[in-house]
């Protein structure tokens, strides 16, 4: 380990942090078109970040109040941070080592976890709400995202995300998803759970419980919390990039590759309206769960 | 006062008797405080960000809720000018009262003021915020809201149109930029004279002074 590395790390999230709030503007950009809106303005994410952070006050619950935003953050950098996102490149492949794939499935459930102190020290009723069916769902698209990585895993014989990126250099063909097509829609279902866009937005729930977990939090925790809204779907975006769709080795090849696989979500995103809590854990536990189990028989 | 908001003493897990104040300890009593504006150049480019990401948090109490429905449709879109809604009010900017206040809706309307962060905006939607409008010799409802909590921006009407509402936002803005609107502080500076007069309308004043 060398300290350069920390400056490329910081480099890493500093560009995964710009792309990811510019493809949020750009993506309620697109939806307000489909509506026939204008929409927001593309850099409106930023500015609502920097007024989060010009707040005078913020009152407090408590310790763990505080330290939910940040745990929530990191389960967004070290997403990030723990696999190539550059593949072959000294600067951008970070701290990807041998049994990563494990350490970065453990991440995604991670800030939920932060989350889940946090909002239930802030005391109100929809963030306990939120917190539950947060935890609900997560666990419930775990399944057949676990069954679809142990596919690939034991595909490629390897648990390091640069081995499996590398088996799948040289042409399209050689993708995840020609190769071991059943892993690969398993996994892209439950992305569409960890996405937590419609139909399985059922955590922030608008016009129910109205935004869930987030309930209390306001001035810079919300920035914080801003910040890895971000941070965390593009650490997403490339991760499903790096496992199916053959990595990317450069940042025009990841820019397009991810803003594509984003495109997923956001279309039965505006095709389906939201599913009840126990409706998705339910849907998640039959369709995908089989299709993930005969990815395993197969392989 | 309610039965639940009184002093009382319970037995705890392990068989202590607390004191339990509903008030004390449920809320907190502190008084607001007054936030200096940092430095100049700062604070100005703090307003320009304030200015151009409003979040709303509709308080929709008569017939103005209907008028701000529409602000979100393609028609009007008021997405475009950063405007954007928020459902809770620890992390709205701008409250947007809408129409007349009953005393019992006043009294959520001041609880719900002070749980916003300090700067934070208000606009007064419809002549019944303004004077009472149709409902100023009502037994039940306050007329000038002005006196329970400083207002930015009143929009004129029964009711305004949403375009006088997008003209509201785009005064507010202005007053924003300019460094004026500074509600917050003085609703702190002069927060007796605020809670007497909210105290002189609500009777059944069951809750702390100050929540926050």
């Amino acid at each position: 380990m060398e300290f350069k590395n920390i400056g490329y790390a910081l480099l890493t999230i500093f560009i995964v942090l710009n792309y990811g709030l510019i493809l949020q503007g750009v993506v309620r950009k697109i939806g307000a078109r489909v509506g026939r809106r204008y929409g927001i303005r593309w850099y409106q994410p930023y500015i609502d970040i920097i007024k989060n952070y010009a707040k005078r006050s913020t009152i407090t619950h408590g310790v763990m109040f505080y330290i939910a935003p940040v745990f929530r953050l990191t389960g967004g950098i070290g997403l990030l941070l723990f696999m190539p996102v550059i593949f072959g490149s000294d600067i951008f492949g970070n701290f990807s080592f041998a049994g990563d794939l494990v350490l970065v499935l453990y991440f995604q459930f991670f800030g939920i976890l932060g989350m889940a102190l946090g909002a239930a020290e802030s005391g109100h009723p929809y963030s306990a709400i939120g917190v539950s069916r947060g935890l609900s769902q997560v666990t419930s698209f775990e399944l057949p995202l676990t069954l679809g990585v142990i596919a690939i895993a034991m595909q490629y014989q390897t648990l390091n995300i640069t081995e499996i990126v590398a088996a799948q250099q040289g042409g399209f063909m050689n993708w995840t998803i020609i190769t071991n097509p059943f892993a690969a829609i398993a996994m892209l279902i439950a992305f569409l759970g960890a996405m937590g866009r419609s139909p399985f937005d059922v955590v922030l729930a608008p016009q129910e419980i109205p935004i869930g977990p987030p309930t209390e939090f306001q001035s810079g925790l919300l920035g914080v919390l801003q910040l890895n809204r971000a941070i965390f779907p593009a650490a997403k975006l490339i991760l499903f990039m790096n496992l199916l769709f053959g990595g990317a080795t450069n940042w025009a090849e990841l820019i397009l590759k991810t803003f594509l696989i984003y495109m997923w979500p956001v279309f039965v995103g505006t095709v389906f309206p939201r599913f009840r809590v126990d409706q998705s854990v339910r849907w998640f536990l039959t369709v995908p769960l089989i299709i993930g189990i005969i990815a395993i028989i197969l392989i | 006062m309610k039965e639940d908001f009184k002093k009382r003493t319970v037995i705890s897990p392990e068989g202590k008797p607390i004191e339990i104040d509903p008030l004390k300890d449920y809320f907190s009593d502190a008084k607001p405080k007054v936030y200096k504006p940092a430095h100049p150049i700062i604070e100005k480019f703090a307003n320009w960000a304030r200015a151009n990401s409003l979040w709303v948090l509709g308080f929709g109490t008569g017939c103005g809720a209907i008028e701000m429905r529409p602000l979100m449709t393609p028609r009007f879109d008021a997405y475009r000018y950063g405007i954007q809604w928020r459902p809770t009010p620890r992390q709205a900017s701008v409250f947007v009262v809408s129409g007349y206040l009953s005393v019992k809706t006043l009294k959520r309307v001041v609880r719900t003021y002070e749980q916003m962060q300090n700067p934070k905006f208000v606009i007064a939607l419809g002549s019944c915020t303004i004077n009472g409008g149709m409902y100023w010799d009502s037994y039940n409802t306050i007329n000038r809201l002005d006196h329970y909590m400083p207002v930015d921006v009143y929009i004129a009407g029964c009711m305004p149109r949403p375009e006088s509402l997008l003209a509201g936002f785009d005064k507010l803005k202005t007053i924003i930029t300019e460094g004026r609107g500074e509600g917050a502080n003085t609703y702190a500076e002069k927060f007796d004279w605020y809670k007497a007069n909210q105290k002189k309308v609500i009777k059944d004043w069951d809750m702390p002074d100050y929540n926050w």
